[in-house]
Order: C-alpha cells, then structure tokens, then sequence
C-alpha cells in the first residue's frame, strides 16, 4: 500500500481490466465490522467511508471553535484503527469524508493512528477548501431552497461548506495516496474519484462520469443496497440481517460494474434492492447535480448476474453544474421536548387532555415560541391524518417546541413532568431534554471562488 | 388491494423535499401503478404532511414511479419538530393506498 500505483490517463490500455470499490461505511455511526470484512476479503483496490450528513458539518465545527485539533469524526479512530491493518496488507486504498470540519487534523490523528499500529510506509492526503465561510461573509447571494439571503442569519453563522467534486481527491491519488480524507465533497463524488484515476477519464467525458456517479450513488448508503432499509416481513423477507454485509461494485473503464457484496455476510443484492437504492434520495432522474456531473439515472438497467450479483447497465451524463452547492449552518434556537405515556381504557382521552393543559401552560411563553408541536405518539405522530382508526392501548404525549431562549426550552420539558402530579390520571414513563438547533440552508458559489488544496502526513 | 400487494417503496429526504419511490414487485404491474398512483392520489393520500406540490417522474425500465413531495418535511430535518424528521416513515404509509384494478 505504497508510493505511487497506477496513474490517470490508463483508457485504452487494458480495456477488461476492473477496479474493485466497496462502502464501509453510509453514516457517521454506522456500523464498523462490516468494513474490516470488506477489507480483510473483498479484493478491494478502494473502500470508501461516507460519515458526513448534512448538517453533522456544523457540529464538527462547533468542536473545532472549542478545540483547535478536532472537529473530525468522532469515530475516526476506532473505525480506521480496526481496518487499516487489513487495507494495508491488502493494498486497499481508503477515501473518506470524515475529515469534516478538519481534515488536516484528521490526516494527522490516522497518521499517530498508523504508527501506533507499526503501518507503514503510507501517504495520507487531506483534501482541504470546501470551508467557504470566509467567502460567505464577503459577499452575500441568494438562498436555494428558501426565500431571502445567507445574510438574514449573519449573526448566526456557523459554517459554510461548498460541496467539492472528484477532481482533488483524483489529484490526490494520482500523488499516490494511500489514504484520502475529504471535509465536504459530495458522497458519490468519493467514489467516482477512484474510477477517474483508475481508468484515467476525461473531465469532460459526461457519460462515463456519470455512470461513475450511478455507481457512486448506489453505494454510497452502504447497507442500504444489501438488505438494509429494506425488510418487510413477510413482504420482503431478508436472511441475516443482524451480520448485513456490505457492498462493493466491480467496476469496468466503461463506468458498468457489478454489485455484489462479500459471500457469508448477510442480506442480500437483488433487482429490487437496487432499485430502491437507485431512487433513494432522487428527483428528477435525468437530472442528478454533482459538482462532477448532471448524471442521468434515467435509463439505468439492472440484470442479475448471479446469486448477490447485480449488473447495472446505462445510465450518462451532461455538462457539470456551473456553480457549486454550500451547504450554511446556523443556529436558530433551541428545542424543548417532553413526552409521558397513558394507557388502558380512555388513554388517548387523557392524552389529549394532557396536550391541552401543557399547551395552555405554555402560552405564557407565547413570545419565545417559535414552533409548537403537540401529539400522541401511537395515534398521530407519524401519521398526521390517522382518522378512524381503533383506539390503541397505550399512547404517548409528546410536546415539542422550538424556542428562542435555552431556558423556554427547558420549561417544555418541565412542563410535561409536571404532568405527573398535575395532570390526568396514570401519566407514567416522563422523559425530557432540550438541545440547540443547528439549521442548515443552502446557496450556490462560483467555482473560482474555492481553492481546493492538498496537505500530507507521510508515516515512514 | 392495497399498493404493498404489488409495489414497494422507499423514502428519501432532501431539505423540505421528500421523495418516495414506488416500484412494482412484477414489471407487469408498472402500468397498473402508473394508472393509479398518481402525484394527486399520493398528495391526498399523505393529507396535510404535504404542503407542497408532488411531482411524478416515470422510470418503465425499473417498473418505478419517482415522486417528489416539495415542503413535506416540516422545514426539513435541521428544523424539523417531527418525531420522523427525515420522512422515512411515508413511503411505509403510501402503501396502504388503495388500488383498483387486477395484478398481472
């Protein structure tokens, strides 16, 4: 797992030859044997750890504000230290995004890491440029998905993120990285990187970009294409869920590839999983936006190619989108919550009496009131239009409040205690916490205003 | 029959907007859904969750339908009071609609 393999510009020279990718990860907490599986026993010439959600950034940079070495993921560790030992004996390249608000500072902790483990020698990259907020603060511009402008939360600010593409972490390891970690860069932009520098893609080849982020996509949830996520009893019967293997795409220089995931794991890779995946998180098909690519999912195909083994075929792609998305964190308040249960007959009575007293008590809040939620868990939690259906046994009152003030916050919470010995009879189970919002909103940025760059760690 | 005899289903979220994908078990039932699984039937199906308009995109190479429900998540997760802040619950939800017609 060292110095400097294959390079970019290798179409045409062996056109059969295919790259191995798998996913170790589809969340920040996910969970980590099943990558040391893919690592010890999936031939992998890359695994790929997506840890980074939307808003986990904003956070990230909370405890960076606090500590000036962190703002990593906080598994980093314990995920990289159970699978570095594998990967470096099998020669398997890692990419990750659990670089969050600092990858440098991760870069230099899997450093540490690897030479406590006696790994070695390994470059590891940090993709630093994705933190716009500088850029944000100077000039102002409109939100996406909102009316108004970042500037109406100046105050608020926490963090700016622009999503970055392939291309540093291509250049990273075309410099020969073993190990890149990324801050924000879009999920399948992690994977498509390992096929570009692979197979040497144009920049401006649309089609296979985009069938590299088909592939991207589809892996990136993790077990979300092996069975997770997908169970219904009886419906959609899954084997083994509770050792779910992971998936891994074998890839080809055309941008097809075949999803399969390490024999003796459980789940399953079928048609039906995989179009669930291909689906997941979509809107229009043809029109998929990544800093890459406009892929196109439109006409995707799957065929099984045997037992966990799915072909995905088709699939292309158009001109890269002109700006790039930053995602905007900014704090917006607290919430306060308090839930307590009922039960027997008359429960949702009592329950919804026990909303109305809570709900009168806190009008003295009015002011500090920014959103208010009262329901039954059991009855209409989830589902706001349950009419007719049969009383449940039991329920649970659940008050949720969005609050300017910490202290309003907490009051939600009491409030519902309170319930205890001043509300219906046989309240029972009162739990309550309050917690800042972290809100995220989006805007674009011109490419020319972000400067992705490189730092390393060598370990020797 | 309901729509979990033929098809299922899986949520995603994005800000405010939710998507729900809804694939037939048998591609021989994708003209039976896309006749009665409308954007409108989902809308009314999903009731006063879904502020916003729902848009359908046809996938027949899948036996998929794609809708995309705009301001369904409460102002989206970051700011969400929801117990199912992401929306993961919906697609679940959509398949007790009913459907008239014969399976293949």
């Amino acid at each position: 797992m060292t110095g400097v393999k294959t390079g970019g510009g290798l179409a045409g020279q062996d056109s059969t030859r295919k790259v191995r990718i798998g996913c170790g990860a589809g969340f920040s907490g996910d969970r980590i044997d099943p990558a040391v599986i893919l690592a010890e026993k999936g031939e992998l010439n890359y695994l790929v750890f997506e840890c980074l959600a939307e808003r986990t950034i904003a956070m990230a940079v909370r405890s960076r504000l606090k500590q000036e070495d962190a703002g990593y993921d906080p598994l980093l560790v314990e995920r990289l230290g159970a699978v570095l030992p594998a990967a470096v004996r099998n020669d398997v390249r890692i990419v990750s995004n659990m670089g969050a608000a600092n990858p440098v500072a991760a870069a230099r902790r899997t450093a540490e890491l690897a030479r406590h483990l006696g790994l070695g020698p390994l470059k590891i990259a940090a993709v630093t440029g994705d933190d716009v907020l500088p850029q944000l603060r100077a000039k102002d511009r409109p939100l996406l998905d909102a009316a108004g402008t970042v500037w109406q939360w100046s105050g608020d600010l926490i963090s700016a993120n622009a999503y970055l593409g392939a291309e540093p972490i291509v250049e990273a390891l075309a410099a020969g990285a073993d190990i890149v970690i990324t801050g924000r860069a879009a999920d399948p932009s992690l994977f498509l990187a390992p096929l570009v520098h692979e197979f040497g893609w144009a920049w401006d080849d649309w089609a296979r970009l985009g069938r590299g982020t088909v592939i991207g996509h589809l892996l990136e949830c993790a077990g979300q294409i092996t069975g997770g996520y997908f169970a219904d009893p009886g419906v959609k019967d899954v084997e083994g869920l509770a050792k779910l293997g992971f998936p891994l795409a074998e890839a080809d220089s055309d941008g097809g590839a075949v999803l399969t995931k390490v024999a003796g794991t459980g789940g399953e890779i079928t048609l039906a999983t995989c179009k669930e995946q291909l689906l997941y998180e979509l809107h229009d098909p043809a029109r998929y936006l990544t800093p890459d690519v406009v892929a196109d999912f439109s006409t995707v195909r799957f065929e099984a190619a045997g037992p966990d083994k799915i072909a995905v075929f088709g699939g292309s792609g158009s001109t890269r989108p002109e700006k790039l998305k930053v995602s905007v964190g900014y704090r917006e308040g607290f919430v306060g919550e308090g839930q307590i249960s009922y039960a027997g007959p008359g429960a949702v009575e009592r329950g919804r009496l026990a909303l109305a007293i809570v709900k009168e008590r806190l009008a003295r809040l009015d002011k500090d009131i920014l959103d208010l939620r009262l329901e039954l868990i059991g009855l209409d939690s989830i589902d706001g239009n349950a009419k007719g259906a049969p009383p449940p046994r039991e329920v649970r009152v659940r008050v949720a409040a969005r609050m300017r003030s910490h202290e309003g916050a907490a009051l939600v919470g009491r409030e519902v205690e309170a319930l205890y010995t001043n509300g219906p009879a046989g309240g029972g189970g009162a739990t309550q916490c309050t917690k800042p919002v972290i809100a995220v909103v989006s805007t674009l940025i011109d490419r020319a205003e972000i400067h992705p760059a490189i730092h390393w760690e060598l370990v020797a | 029959m309901i729509l979990r005899e033929i098809a299922h289903t899986r949520s995603g979220d994005k800000g405010d907007t939710s998507n729900i994908s809804v694939i037939a078990f048998d591609p021989a039932d994708y003209e039976l859904l896309r006749r009665e699984v409308t954007g409108a039937r989902v809308k009314v199906a999903l009731g006063s969750m879904v502020q916003g308009d729902v848009e359908r995109y046809e996938l027949p190479q899948l036996g998929a339908l794609n809708f995309v429900l705009h301001r369904a998540l409460a102002g989206g997760v970051t700011r969400s009071l929801a117990l199912d802040m992401h929306g993961k619950c919906l697609g679940s939800l959509l398949l007790s609609l009913e459907i008239e017609g014969r399976r293949r």
